[in-house]
């Protein structure tokens, strides 16, 4: 049986306010434990949060570059459990009245253009750090907390379920991620963790329209797993399926070391959070002016980047989707026009050459070592046929191997294309003398005969002569001698 | 008269003039909280040392001001006691729990910020968590009403009721969550006040009902009431619940009279279960209000049956959820002898929590359960938007309401403690004018059975003018201002 896979997607991203959503305290990464720190963020008896206003601000900026309706009366709600890094035993969030709801976001896979519902983007606060002196809060002999992250605003996007494959799923949070960047909400570091995702996996009978038992996915810290979750998971459940089984509702923790997902806790066994409106603070009226203001202040999104690319460099849709979707590609294609490279020769080998390295390597582009300005020196010469493509494909795994400057390196290993006419006819002459065969039979009429000609004299010049020239100059020179005869 | 008799007015006037200092002021109280406390055991911590040196301090600023320096505000000087849940940075929060025996806040509530010139006695005892009606849920002793020490002072703001009653301080602040002030001051024959919500910052008043709780002060006589209201009053940025509305000149009320004002009388006060003899008093008193000029009219609340009951979901669902950072992981009460975090958790709450407190946890906690939230905590909220209706109704035909403040006089200890519904049932006058929001204050209207009456009045929101205006001619009416508490002497 052929299955299909129902993929929804929920997204944390801590914003990058200056200070926390309750309290003034910094929200700086990596400062020594419990230094940012006040009775209100470590949920001291009797203090009571304040709302800040940015981070709301920040909020609605999300929801609004994600199409959500921003909504007029909204509120806070009490999530409540125990949990140690959890100070109040409660965390404020947003449980009916969320401040973003019903957007869209679309991408493109294969070239096809994909909606992707937003069910809504609320607003809440973050939880404090445990460092366990072992394995995990169960085993290890101590823990300890670090409450500087407790209190930092955090925004939650729940997807609908609208996607289909892995793929989509990549597609879907890396245009969140390129879209949450632009606006500068926040750094949306996955490795820091200010950016985290849950996978919530289901598969289907191709064909069907009802939802089968989905699983919710945790532990999921890279664009890759996220990938490699979903696609392990969907075929997981197939086979549990295909042997006559059954999916259960559940909670499957991701393993990435071992590339499978472990079974975490039931849906029985899920928390009851007995939510209910926070009682210390007032409820937030959002108006049409304030939202309006917020709207004002969104820049350009990957959207409309796309059709600047097609416009204004008249790039091709799939390559300009390629490159706008992703903050990372987008700013790497602009810095090395700003360079100076030719747009679309840049673009076909960012989604070329470069991403193939960038791939096989296991880089971010970001950290590339073939910069955009190295990128945009190298299309240059190729552009004003100082070397040829051969030999700009050589010298770019060299600079991304190693970095530095491709003239440089094009200097120093002597690849210059020979574009002198007087060294190139030398040489040229130099392969005739040595092939009177072919030589001949070009002069007796067989004008086929020049390629191979052509072949040697580059193979001569180990590639460095430019084709076209050298093709000129060897029927100029035999055409002469042919003229003598 | 001793200086410890004084009121907060005439002690001001006092220091105003130099008849006295407020270091005097101090030996006096001292001196009678040495003979009394012993019996009536109205405080959890005094703290002596702090009240000497805050005394000297504003014995200076007065002096200063007699020379001809800037006059210091009227609370200058004037011995108070806090309840305690209410933090004080660097003295002992307990909130009458074992949980926080050895909890000392490192910030201050706003009102004790405010109160600063003021001359801290120490913290007042209470039930535990503010949960009861009788200080008998203390985890450290019950306090004794110093009218009859065989009597429950009320509670849950019992402590402060005592020490104000008992001529320990001339005022105390408590917190009412559903008359946790109102009802032992009725008890104790002192002036409570519970303010509109939203009137006093809530900040460092330790949770117990957040949508429900605010904190009042306890004088007596309704002036007295009036000037630590206008001390404490007022918005806080660091309480997003509190409003941003001007506060009125009260003490200037007081003298207003009742002229021309409507006394709405809600005839289901008046009903089953009230004493005959508190009944008669608070008659009596209406009636002198008539004589006053005063106009009254019936009116009618015929949903405050369900006050009681929207009122134990309400403030029971907050409470489990505001009691749950009692974990004894970063602060007060843990139990060393847990092999994990979670029976860490189990077991510090389960020693740390007295049993009233663990009852209302787990109702609220159900209250708020999946499948029962409608049924019980949304259903709570509808109750409160029709009392809300026909309080508004009732405003429309009044200008204030009066009643009882409890249907009897202050039981005996051990009465009520074994059926926790009968105890529950003492504050059925005053739980609405929390769930609305509305301000509330309890006067002394006389004595039945050698144990004082309190009436209570209620307002419309921020309408503490009209409430002031009021009492202060219950007072004239019932001549009890500056009375100290019969039995204790
Ligand atoms: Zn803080």
């Amino acid at each position: 049986m052929s299955w299909e896979t129902v993929i929804g997607i929920e997204v944390h991203v801590e914003l990058s306010t200056e200070s926390k959503v309750f309290c003034g305290c910094k929200t700086r990464f990596g400062a020594r434990p419990n230094t940012q720190v006040c009775p209100v963020c470590l949920g001291m008896p009797g203090v009571l949060p304040v709302l800040n206003r940015k981070a709301v601000e920040y909020c609605m900026k999300a929801a609004l570059a994600l199409n959500c309706e921003v909504s007029g009366r909204t509120k806070f709600d009490r999530k409540n459990y125990f949990y140690p890094d959890l100070p109040k035993a409660y965390q404020i969030s947003q449980y009916d009245m969320p401040i973003g709801k019903n957007g869209w976001m679309d991408v493109e896979v294969d070239g096809k253009a994909k909606r992707i519902g937003i069910r809504r983007v609320h607003l809440e606060e973050e939880t404090g750090k445990l460092v366990h002196a072992g394995d995990d809060i169960t085993s290890a002999e101590s823990s300890m907390i670090d409450f500087n992250r407790c209190g930092i605003p955090l925004i939650e996007i729940v997807s609908e379920a609208d996607m289909r494959s892995a793929d989509e799923a990549r597609a879907y949070l890396v245009k969140l991620r390129s879209i949450l960047l632009a606006i500068g909400v926040s750094d949306c570091k996955m490795e820091e963790g200010s950016m985290r995702c849950e996978a919530n996996v289901s598969i289907r009978p191709e064909g069907s329209t009802e939802f089968g038992a989905l699983t919710e996915m945790k532990n999921i810290a890279s664009f890759k797993a996220v990938y490699k979750a979903i696609e392990f998971e969907s075929k997981r459940q197939a086979k549990v399926l295909e042997s006559g089984g059954r999916v259960r509702r559940e909670t499957r923790h991701w393993d990435d070391l071992k590339s499978e997902t472990v079974f975490m806790r039931s849906k029985e066994q899920a928390h009851d959070y007995r939510y209910f409106p926070e009682p210390d603070l007032v409820p937030l009226e959002i108006d049409r002016a304030w939202t309006d203001r917020v709207k004002d202040t969104i820049p350009e999104l990957p959207d409309q980047r796309k059709a600047r690319y097609v416009a204004d460099y008249g790039l091709g849709q799939r390559e300009s989707s390629l490159i706008s979707d992703d903050m990372d590609l987008s700013t790497y294609f602009e810095k090395g026009i700003e360079a100076g490279a030719e747009a679309k020769a840049l673009a076909n080998w960012m989604t070329g050459e470069l991403a193939a390295a960038l791939n096989a390597s296991g880089t971010e582009i970001s950290s590339s070592k073939a910069g955009p300005a190295e990128m945009a020196e190298l299309l240059g010469m190729v552009a004003k046929n100082e070397i040829s493509g051969k030999t700009a494909k050589e010298v770019f795994a060299e600079v991304f191997a190693k970095g530095g400057s491709p003239r440089k390196m094009v200097e120093a290993m002597g690849l210059g294309q020979i574009s002198g006419e007087e060294e190139l006819r030398k040489a040229a002459v130099a392969v005739i003398d040595a092939n009177p065969g072919p030589s001949a039979d070009y002069i007796a009429g067989k004008e086929n005969a020049i390629m191979f000609l052509v072949g040697q004299l580059m193979k001569a010049t180990k590639g460095r002569a430019n084709p076209k020239m050298a093709n000129q100059l060897l029927k100029q020179e035999l055409d002469g001698r042919k003229k003598n005869l | 008269m001793e200086l410890y008799e004084f009121g907060v007015g005439q002690l001001a006037e006092a220091f105003e003039k130099g008849i006295a200092s407020p270091s005097e002021a101090l030996s006096s109280v001292l001196e009678r909280i040495a003979g009394l406390e012993g019996e009536v055991r109205a405080f959890l911590l005094t703290d002596e040392e702090g009240a000497r040196k805050a005394a000297a301090k504003a014995d200076g600023l007065w002096l200063a001001a007699r020379k001809g320096g800037t006059k210091p505000s009227a609370l200058t000087g004037m011995p108070f006691v806090l309840k305690d849940n209410i933090c004080t940075k660097g003295t002992r929060t307990s909130c009458g729990s074992r949980m926080l025996e050895n909890f000392v806040p490192p910030y201050d509530a706003t009102v004790a910020v405010k109160l600063a010139g003021s001359v801290l006695l120490g913290k007042s005892n209470m039930d535990e968590f503010a949960m009861g009606s009788s200080t008998e849920n203390s985890a450290f002793g019950p306090t004794k009403n110093p009218w009859d020490t065989r009597a429950v002072p009320g509670g849950s703001s019992g402590g402060s009721a005592a020490c104000v009653s008992a001529g320990f301080a001339p005022f105390a602040l408590g917190s009412d969550t559903g008359g946790s002030i109102r009802q032992p001051a009725s008890l104790c024959g002192v002036v409570g006040l519970k303010p509109t919500y939203g009137r006093v910052s809530r900040y460092g008043l330790v949770a117990f009902g957040s949508s429900l709780d605010q904190i009042g002060p306890f004088a007596r006589s309704v002036e007295d009431a009036a000037m630590v209201f206008e001390a404490i009053a007022g918005h806080d940025p660091k309480d997003s619940t509190s409003s941003p509305r001007p506060v009125p000149d009260v003490r200037k009320a007081c003298s207003k009279g009742v002229k021309g004002m409507r006394i709405g009388l809600p005839k289901e006060y008046f009903a089953n279960g009230l004493d005959p003899e508190v009944r008669d008093l608070v008659m009596k008193a209406v009636l002198r209000l008539k004589d006053e000029g005063a106009e009254i009219v019936e009116v009618s609340l015929p949903s405050s049956m369900y006050g009681l009951a929207a009122y134990y979901l309400a403030a029971t669902a907050e409470a489990s959820s505001n009691l749950a950072r009692f974990d004894g992981i970063r602060y007060g009460l843990r139990d060393l002898g847990a092999k994990d975090v979670v029976s860490a958790m189990k077991r510090t709450r389960s020693q740390g929590f007295g049993d009233e407190v663990k009852r209302r946890i787990m109702l609220g906690t159900y209250v708020l359960s999946a499948g029962y939230y409608e049924a019980y905590y949304n259903k709570a909220l509808k109750v409160r938007r029709v009392l809300k209706d026909e309080f508004d109704e009732a405003f429309a035909k009044c200008d204030a309401i009066a009643g009882p403040t409890t249907p009897e006089v202050a039981f005996r200890f051990g009465e009520r403690t074994e059926h926790p519904l009968s105890m529950y049932m003492s504050d059925i006058y005053t739980i609405t004018a929390n769930l609305i929001g509305i301000p509330a204050i309890s006067v002394p209207c006389g004595l039945s059975k050698g144990l004082p009456v309190g009436l209570q009045l209620a307002a419309r929101a921020f309408d503490e003018e009209t409430l002031f205006a009021a009492a202060a001619e219950v007072e004239r009416g019932s001549g009890f201002a500056g009375r100290i508490g019969g039995g204790a002497r």
